[in-house]
């Protein structure tokens, strides 16, 4: 009996085991780090909030990434005027799907969005933004390794430089960027730290909160534990 | 109803005495309180499956508190807003992000949902292991089905209102099964729908369903469940009837009265339940991708199928039922078929109590044959509920074939199997 009670609890991580194999590096940052968050901040809106949305989040949810709202206003803050306006796109939805052949997805809480039985979304954002390599038979002139035929051209590659497929189906960097690859790895954990953090501003919050449930819950058992023993000890 | 028969209470002239006296003479306090309470005697012998019970109807009070509070802020709205996401959509997010603590009341119906499930196939299960659905329980049993069925419509309905990806598809393709019915099937569907495909009807009717019709019916039908069960008495593991053997009173020997002695059992469980559920909540709210789909926080895009449409986990054994059945029967569809299939593999569940034929309730002691069954039945509900994860393959299909025969074999071989397995005589009194 004890055995199907395990089996039970356990049954929905079997599902765990499958899924296509698709080679995903480990995101290496955290949630935690507010320096990181506050460049991968600064990372999101200037590349990336000229096309994609993040239209649940407000401006002024930054200040709990250790930002003040002046510091938002002046460094972040290009096409909003007011500090609780979400993070908009300038570029009307329609428009984008003519130039790109799809619309930019809002990327709020793409990190979610991207997890799967390979590994988590953050992953997946971590190895896609450094995967992208020259292909002359796309528009844009960019593929991906991940995300095959993207209509994404690759918009960090000022920082990352211009990467090709060998013929052994490898990335090589043919054209250096400005940053070094040690360095643009770093600037990409930044920046999918803050879109982890994007997708659930309040996940430390609830980590913590958790604790504070279970300590809780635990004394209470004690007593619920006794108080029953208490009762019973007359029934045999 | 019995709990009438307790007496009126008799004020010992205070204030309290009077106003309980007043009451008493208007409105069964005293005897609801006893008859369903501290003078309803329960088993003495309940083991760690008899807290699922009490469990459920916790799990329900939490839904529809938390429910209460969602519906404050979400909006069932499939337009555009002026960023170009469904306002449907956005409003949850609107909820996990701007209005205070709405994060913690999401989670908490969104784990609640899944842990629904949890207690109440663990609470059936219970119900096949000692056979609490045996005479004079059928009734109890048949409410319990009933509130099954509306569980899973109750689930299905609220599963649509994120208006996530998996929402849309996941409603798409179980409105699409209405389809293969012969004849009505189409304009079936589209009346279920409002609309040729899953939109704004679509949405707007499934919460109306989903807030008010379903929850409705489940409390009814648990009022009527409880009601039952107190009539015929509770069952317990070793599947002997304890008004058999009263006191001078008429007190059941091995009852005992279920406030207080359950009541602060139930406290336990409760709390060690409230443990895990907090876990989850906290520290995995998406369940591993199975409490909350991925693909779901993609908003839903009527142009854009996803890869793999998987229902939500505790769906899964029933849609690989449904997917099992492949072969066209009388020129229709396998679809239908495989609804059929679908719709039997839970209905079956009604008619335990008349498939039952072993002089024993309890698997205490029955034979191995039963045992045999019943533990093939459990492993093929795993398995049929993994398979129903997963995308559709060749030996997928021909092991979710298998099992369902084994998931149905359960069920239509038990008049044979069950009375002529072995079997230990119950006991007088419960074993403790």
């Amino acid at each position: 009996m004890k055995k199907i009670l395990v089996a039970m609890l356990f049954a929905p991580l079997m599902a765990f085991a499958s899924g296509a194999a698709l080679h995903l590096d480990k995101w290496p940052g955290s949630v935690a780090d507010k320096p990181a968050l506050q460049n991968g901040a600064k990372l999101f809106v200037n590349y990336c909030l000229n096309c994609h949305g993040a239209s649940y989040l407000r401006y002024n949810k930054l200040t709990e990434i250790g930002l003040t709202e002046q510091q938002i206003k002046d460094n972040l803050m290009f096409t909003a005027e007011k500090i609780g306006e979400p993070m908009r796109v300038a570029a009307r939805t329609d428009e984008q799907k003519k130039w790109f052949g799809a619309a930019p997805p809002d990327l709020t809480i793409i990190a979610r969005a991207r997890g799967s039985a390979d590994g988590s979304g953050a992953d997946w954002l971590y190895t896609y933004l450094r995967q992208f390599y020259r292909d002359d038979n796309r528009p844009t002139g960019w593929n991906n390794v991940v995300f095959e035929n993207v209509g994404m051209p690759h918009i960090l590659w000022e920082l990352q430089g211009q990467q090709v497929m060998n013929k052994d189906h490898k990335l090589e960097l043919a054209v250096p960027g400005k940053l070094s690859p040690k360095d643009y790895d770093k600037a990409v954990s930044d920046l999918v730290g803050f879109m982890v953090w994007m997708g659930e501003p309040m996940q430390e919050q609830r980590k913590s909160l958790g604790w504070i449930v279970l300590a809780f819950l635990a004394v209470l058992f004690v007593f619920a534990y006794k108080l029953k023993k208490e009762y019973w000890k007359d029934i045999h | 109803m019995a709990n009438t028969n307790f007496e009126k209470y008799k004020s010992d002239g205070s204030l309290q005495g009077n106003v309980l006296e007043w009451v008493d003479a208007r409105f069964p306090l005293t005897a609801s309180i006893k008859g369903h309470l501290t003078e309803y005697y329960a088993p003495k012998n309940f083991n760690f499956w008899y807290f699922f019970g009490s469990l459920a109807l916790l799990v329900l009070v939490i839904q529809i508190v938390t429910g209460i509070f969602l519906v404050m802020h979400y909006k069932p709205d499939a337009s555009l807003n002026a960023n170009g996401v469904p306002v449907a959509f956005a409003s949850v997010e609107y909820i996990m992000r701007d209005v205070p603590w709405g994060w913690m009341i999401r989670y908490m119906h969104s784990t609640g949902a899944s842990a629904f499930f949890i207690v109440v196939y663990l609470h059936m299960f219970r119900g096949l292991m000692y056979g609490s659905y045996r005479q004079p329980r059928e009734l109890t049993w048949l409410f319990g089905v009933g509130i099954f069925l509306c569980l899973m419509g109750e689930a299905f309905f609220g599963y649509l209102l994120p208006w996530g990806q998996m929402s849309f598809w996941g409603a798409q393709v179980i409105v699409n099964l209405f389809s293969a019915i012969p004849l009505i099937g189409e304009p079936l569907s589209i009346w279920l729908r409002g609309d040729f495909v899953i939109g704004d009807a679509t949405l707007n009717r499934f919460f109306s369903f989903h807030v008010i019709a379903f929850p409705l019916v489940i409390i009814g039908l648990i009022a009527a469940h409880i009601l039952a069960l107190h009539e015929t008495g509770s069952n317990n593991p070793d599947g002997v009837e304890i008004k058999a053997k009263k006191n001078e009173k008429g007190i059941p020997l091995d009852g005992i009265p279920f406030h207080p002695y359950y009541t602060v059992k139930d406290i336990v469980g409760v709390v060690v339940f409230l443990m895990a559920f907090s876990a989850i909540m906290f520290f995995a709210p998406e369940g591993g991708g199975y409490f909350l789909e991925t693909p779901n926080f993609y908003p839903a895009d009527p142009l854009k199928t996803p890869p793999h449409i998987a229902p939500v986990w505790y769906f899964t054994p029933f849609y690989s039922i449904l997917r099992a059945v492949v072969w066209p029967i009388f020129g229709i569809d396998a679809k239908f078929w495989g609804v059929v299939a679908m719709g039997a593999s839970v209905v079956i569940f009604a008619f335990l109590p008349w498939l039952d034929r072993s002089p024993v309730k309890s698997i205490r002691y029955r034979g191995p044959i039963y045992k045999t069954f019943l533990t093939l039945f459990v492993i093929s509900f795993f398995i049929l509920g993994y398979l129903g994860t997963q995308s559709p393959s060749y030996w997928g299909e021909k092991i979710s074939q298998l099992c369902s025969l084994i998931y149905f074999g359960f069920f239509l071989l038990m008049p044979w199997y069950s009375k002529v397995d072995k079997y230990r005589p119950a006991p007088d009194r419960v074993t403790g």
